[in-house]
C-alpha cells in the first residue's frame, strides 16, 4: 500500500507516543497517557459527520476535544448501527447509541479509579479526561485507569449528561480533515492507490433502451499500456435486486491497463455496435406526457371535508402548475472503486454512502461469504444521494475477480453524468379554495413524475385545511432515478411554497402571517390525525425568519423580497430572500435562513451545511436540467450540464438556529428545498412575473423545457 | 513513450509516458501527488488547477509535452505545512464540505492574490467562477479569500 493513512488526527499530537491503546467499547480507545481515539461509524460524504458524531462520545465520555483522534471505523454492523449517509439521518439516528458509546466508557472509567483508591464509585468525579475523589485528593487521567477499565464489564444502563452541562456539543470544532484537505493528502476513492493496481474504465450503452450488440476491440487493445478489453455483466440476471442496486447499464465494455489516460485513450478507439431493447425516450416526448396527463392513474392519498363540494361554492379559486427536470447528482468525484478479489476474499475500497448493502450485493455476485467482503470507507468527493446505489462497487468487484488482480475502476465525468439514477422529472399541479373573507377552504394537490411522484400527502397545509385533497400519479420510464438531495422536497418544496405565496396574495394577506395563521389552526385544532409536522416548530422557523429579516420592518430598498418555510428529514427552514434584477438577471443580495434541527451539534459546520444546501437550493431550480434526445442524454459534462457557479452564488447568507434542547436532526438536506420557493417569490417581486417552470433561467440557455 | 524531465514542486522529477497524456494523470498516477483532483477533463470545473509558472492552469487538457522547463507547483507544493496564507485562511474558515474541489479553489485563489493581493468581491467572483464547488462553499471561499491579507 502506498502512502494511504486511515487516521485522520484532530491536530498532531504534541504529547509523548502513547505505548499502549486500551479498547473501552468499539467506538472508542485510551492510551495510557491519555490520547483517546473516536471511531466516525457513519461514511463521510462533506456533511461533516466524521467531526460531529465524534464530539457526541466525547462530550459524554467527558475529555478534551484536543486530545483526540478520529478514524474513520471499519465496517461493523454488530458494533455500529446504520452505517449509512443518507436521508439526513446519521445524527438523529445515532445520537443515542454515540452518546452511551462515551457515557458507558466514562462509568467503567470511574468504576476502575474506584477500585484503585478504593473508595465509592459514585463519589468520583470527571472533567476534561480525568477522574477524581475530592474527599481523597485523587485526580488522575484517564490512561492511568484505562489499562483496568478495559477490563470491567459494561454496563447496559447508565445516567446521561443533562444539555446544560454540554462542553464539547453546541461549540464549533473545526473539520477534522480540514488539514489534508487543504494540503492535497490522498483522502478520497480516486487517491487510493495498492501495489499492483490496475486502472480500468466502461463503456457503457449511450442510450437508455440501448444495450450491447458487439464490439471490437483490436485497436483498443494494440494501444500502449493495455491489458485486456472485456464484457461486464454486474448483476446476475435472476438476482433479486435491492433499491440500492439501481444500475441502469448492466453489460459494460471493461477496458483495463496501466494508467488512466492509456486507458482514457484506449476507451475511445473501442468500435461498439448498440441495438434497441427498449423505449428511446426524449425530453420533448416527456413534456408532451407531462402537459397531457393523458392515460395516468390519479391515486388519492389523502382526503379531509369535502373539497369537490367547496370549490364550486367557492368565492375564489386559484389553479397553478409547476414542472422540474431530471437532475443528476454530479458529484465532483466521479463514481470509483478499489477492488481486490482472490479466491479466499474480497477487500474494497472508496466512495460509498451504503457499505453494509452493498457487502451484501458484492458477497453474492462474488460468490463469496458475507465475512470476507471487506469495505473500507473513504472521504467521498460528494454524495448527494448517487453513492447510495453501488452498481460501481460489484463492477469493480466482477472485474477484479476475473483480472485475478487489483484493480481501480474510475468513470469519466461523461461515464458519471450519462448513467442514471437521477432525480425524476416532475409535475405538481395546486388548487386553492378562499370563501368571501379569504380564508383558505379547500386545497387540492395533485402530483407525479417520471417516474416517479413528488407527492407528500401529510405535510403543510394538510392539517390546517378543512377540506383538502392530495393525489399522486406516475409515468413510466426506462430512465432509472435514484434518491437525489431532499428526494421529492427538493421540487415540491418549491411549488407549494410559491403556491402558497400566490394564495396568501389573492387572501390579501402577509405571506408570512399567512402561513402563522394557518399553522396556528393545525395547532389548536388540528384536520385529520396523520400530520407529520409539528406546528409550532414549523411557526418557529417563520418566526425567527421574520425577526432577523426584519420582515414588514425594514427600511425602503431596491431589492425584491420573497419568503417560504418547509419541514423535511425531520428539520425545519424558513428564507428570506432578498434579490435585484439586473441586466435581466436575478442577482441574489441576500439570504436569511432560521433553522430548527434540535441541538446544534457544531454549529460552525451547521452553518457550512446550510450555506451550502442554500447554494445548492437555488443554484439547481435556476441553472441546471438533464434532458434527453432519443434516450440519449443531452448534458454529457459540464459544458452543458451548468452548476451554479461563484458569480451567481447569494452574496451573503445569514444563518440563525433556533435554540432548544430537542435531540438534535439532520442538515444535509433540509437547507435545500425551502429556498427555491423563496427565490420563485422574490423574482415575482421584483418582475412581476411568476415563474413555474424549473430551471428559472432556462431561457438564458440553450435547453428547451416547457 | 517519451522520457521528460519536470520541474514539480521544486524538484526535478522524470517520467516516461506518452506525450499526450495531461500533466493531471502525470502527477496523479505517475508522481503519486494526488491532491491535484480529476473533475470534469475538458477544462471546465476547475478541480484540477495547478500553477504553470506562477500562473493558475488546468491540468486536465495541458499535455506533458507542452509543460517544458516551465515551474509546476501543485497543492502538496504550495507549502510544507499548510502555512500558506490561503491555506491558512481555508482552516480558519473551515471552509470545506466533501473538499473534493478546494485543492483547485486553493490553487486559483492563490494565483489570484499573487497578482492582486486585495481584490473586489467582484474581482473574486470573476477569477474564481471557473471552479466548480458542488456543495456551495462559494461564500466561505470568497470569505477565506477577503480575510488573507489580515492574517
Amino acid at each position: 500500500m502506498i502512502s494511504f493513512s486511515w487516521l485522520a488526527s484532530c491536530k498532531t499530537p504534541t504529547e509523548e507516543v502513547p505505548e499502549e491503546w486500551f479498547d473501552l467499547n468499539g467506538f472508542l480507545k485510551i492510551s495510557n497517557n491519555g490520547m483517546v481515539t473516536i471511531m466516525s461509524p457513519n461514511p463521510e460524504i462533506g456533511q461533516n459527520i466524521k467531526t460531529s458524531m465524534p464530539m457526541i462520545v466525547a462530550e459524554e465520555l467527558d475529555v478534551d476535544w484536543q486530545n483526540v483522534i478520529v478514524e474513520q471505523a471499519p465496517l461493523n454492523t454488530d458494533i455500529f448501527k446504520r452505517q449509512i449517509a443518507g436521508g439526513s439521518q446519521s445524527i438523529r439516528q445515532s445520537w443515542e447509541a454515540l452518546r452511551m458509546a462515551g457515557a458507558t466508557a466514562r462509568a467503567v472509567l470511574k468504576q476502575a479509579a474506584a477500585e484503585k483508591w478504593k473508595v465509592p464509585a459514585n463519589e468520583i468525579t470527571t472533567s476534561f479526561g480525568q477522574v477524581e475523589h475530592k474527599a481523597s485528593g485523587y485526580k488522575w487521567g484517564y490512561g492511568e485507569v484505562a489499562a483496568l477499565a478495559a477490563e470491567l464489564p459494561v454496563p447496559e444502563e447508565v445516567a446521561l449528561k443533562d444539555v446544560k452541562d454540554f462542553k464539547i456539543v453546541g461549540t464549533s470544532r473545526k473539520n477534522v480533515d480540514a488539514q489534508k484537505i487543504v494540503t492535497g493528502k490522498p483522502l478520497f476513492g480516486l487517491d487510493y492507490k495498492a501495489e499492483g493496481m490496475l486502472y480500468a474504465m466502461i463503456e457503457h450503452p449511450p442510450a437508455f433502451g440501448m444495450d450491447l450488440k458487439s464490439y471490437d476491440a483490436s485497436e483498443a487493445l494494440a494501444m500502449p499500456g493495455i491489458k485486456d478489453v472485456f464484457v461486464v455483466n454486474t448483476y446476475k440476471e435472476e438476482k433479486e435486486r435491492g433499491w440500492f442496486d439501481v444500475d441502469a447499464f448492466n453489460n459494460l465494455i471493461v477496458v483495463v491497463g496501466n494508467s488512466t489516460w492509456e486507458v482514457l485513450s484506449a476507451k475511445k478507439k473501442l468500435k461498439v455496435e448498440w441495438e434497441k431493447t427498449g423505449d428511446l425516450e426524449s425530453t420533448e416526448d416527456h413534456l408532451r406526457k407531462l402537459e397531457t396527463l393523458s392515460g395516468v392513474e390519479m391515486k388519492q392519498s389523502r382526503k379531509d371535508g369535502n373539497p369537490e363540494q367547496v370549490f364550486k361554492k367557492a368565492a375564489k379559486v386559484i389553479e397553478r402548475t409547476y414542472t422540474a427536470p431530471f437532475l443528476a447528482h454530479n458529484t465532483m468525484e466521479p463514481m470509483n472503486f478499489f477492488a481486490h478479489v482472490t479466491d479466499e476474499k474480497a477487500e474494497f475500497v472508496g466512495p460509498i454512502q451504503t457499505p453494509e448493502y452493498m457487502e451484501k450485493s458484492a458477497s453474492e455476485r462474488l460468490g463469496l461469504p458475507l465475512d470476507k467482503i471487506d469495505i473500507k470507507m473513504t472521504r467521498m468527493g460528494g454524495g448527494f444521494g448517487r453513492r447510495l446505489y453501488g452498481h460501481f462497487l460489484v463492477e469493480a468487484g466482477v472485474i477484479s475477480q476475473r483480472l485475478k488482480a487489483p484493480v481501480k475502476l474510475i468513470y469519466t465525468r461523461e461515464d458519471d453524468m450519462t448513467f442514471g439514477t437521477y432525480r425524476p422529472a416532475y409535475r405538481a399541479d395546486y388548487k386553492a379554495a378562499l370563501d368571501e373573507n379569504n380564508n383558505l377552504v379547500a386545497f387540492h394537490v395533485r402530483a407525479g413524475g417520471i417516474p416517479e411522484s413528488p407527492l407528500f400527502a401529510n405535510r403543510f397545509p394538510a392539517g390546517a385545511v378543512d377540506n383538502y385533497l392530495a393525489e399522486q400519479w406516475q409515468i413510466k420510464s426506462n430512465i432509472t432515478v435514484g434518491a437525489w438531495r431532499a428526494p421529492r422536497s427538493n421540487f415540491i418544496a418549491g411549488a407549494e411554497q410559491a403556491f402558497l405565496d400566490e394564495i396568501a396574495e389573492a387572501a390579501g394577506k402577509d405571506p408570512i402571517q399567512f402561513r402563522l395563521d394557518l399553522l396556528e389552526r393545525t395547532k389548536n385544532n388540528p384536520v385529520g390525525d396523520k400530520n407529520d409536522y409539528d406546528p409550532e416548530r414549523y411557526a418557529g422557523v417563520l418566526k425567527l425568519v421574520k425577526e432577523k429579516a426584519s420582515w414588514g420592518t425594514q427600511k425602503k430598498t431596491n431589492t425584491s423580497r420573497g419568503v417560504s418555510a418547509y419541514f423535511c428529514h425531520n428539520s425545519y427552514v424558513a428564507n428570506v430572500v432578498d434579490l435585484t434584477m439586473k441586466n435581466g438577471k436575478p442577482v441574489i443580495d441576500k439570504v436569511y435562513a432560521a433553522v430548527d434541527c434540535g441541538i446544534v451539534v457544531n454549529p460552525d459546520a451547521a452553518t457550512n451545511m446550510v450555506e451550502g444546501g442554500t447554494v445548492d437550493g437555488i443554484g439547481h431550480a435556476m441553472y441546471s436540467a438533464m434532458t434527453f434526445k432519443d434516450g440519449t442524454p443531452d448534458q454529457k459534462n459540464f459544458n452543458s450540464y451548468r452548476l451554479i457557479r461563484h458569480n451567481e452564488a447569494p452574496k451573503n447568507i445569514e444563518v440563525h438556529f433556533v435554540k432548544n434542547k430537542i435531540d438534535p436532526t439532520g442538515l444535509g438536506e433540509p437547507p435545500f428545498p425551502p429556498v427555491i420557493g423563496a427565490v420563485a417569490n422574490a423574482m415575482y417581486k421584483a418582475t412581476g412575473e411568476r415563474t413555474y417552470n424549473q430551471p428559472f433561467m432556462a431561457k438564458d440557455f440553450e435547453i428547451k423545457m416547457i | 513513450m517519451a522520457s521528460f524531465n519536470l520541474s514539480i514542486n521544486g524538484k526535478s522529477h522524470k517520467v516516461d509516458v506518452d506525450s499526450s497524456t495531461p500533466l493531471l494523470w502525470v502527477l496523479r498516477d505517475h508522481l503519486n501527488l494526488v491532491g491535484t483532483k480529476y473533475g470534469c477533463g475538458i477544462s471546465i470545473c476547475g478541480a484540477c488547477t495547478i500553477h504553470l509558472n506562477g500562473n493558475a492552469v488546468r491540468s486536465c487538457q495541458l499535455p506533458v509535452s507542452a509543460v517544458g522547463e516551465s515551474k509546476v507547483t501543485t497543492i502538496e507544493g504550495l507549502s510544507e505545512n499548510a502555512d500558506h496564507p490561503v491555506q491558512k485562511a481555508w482552516l480558519e474558515h473551515d471552509v470545506p464540505q466533501c473538499g473534493y474541489c478546494q485543492a483547485g479553489q486553493i490553487m486559483n485563489a492563490a494565483a489570484l492574490l499573487e497578482k492582486n493581493p486585495n481584490p473586489s468581491d467582484e474581482q473574486i467572483e470573476n477569477a474564481m467562477s471557473g471552479n466548480i464547488c458542488r456543495c456551495g462553499t462559494y461564500l466561505r471561499i470568497k470569505k477565506a479569500i477577503k480575510s488573507v491579507n489580515k492574517i
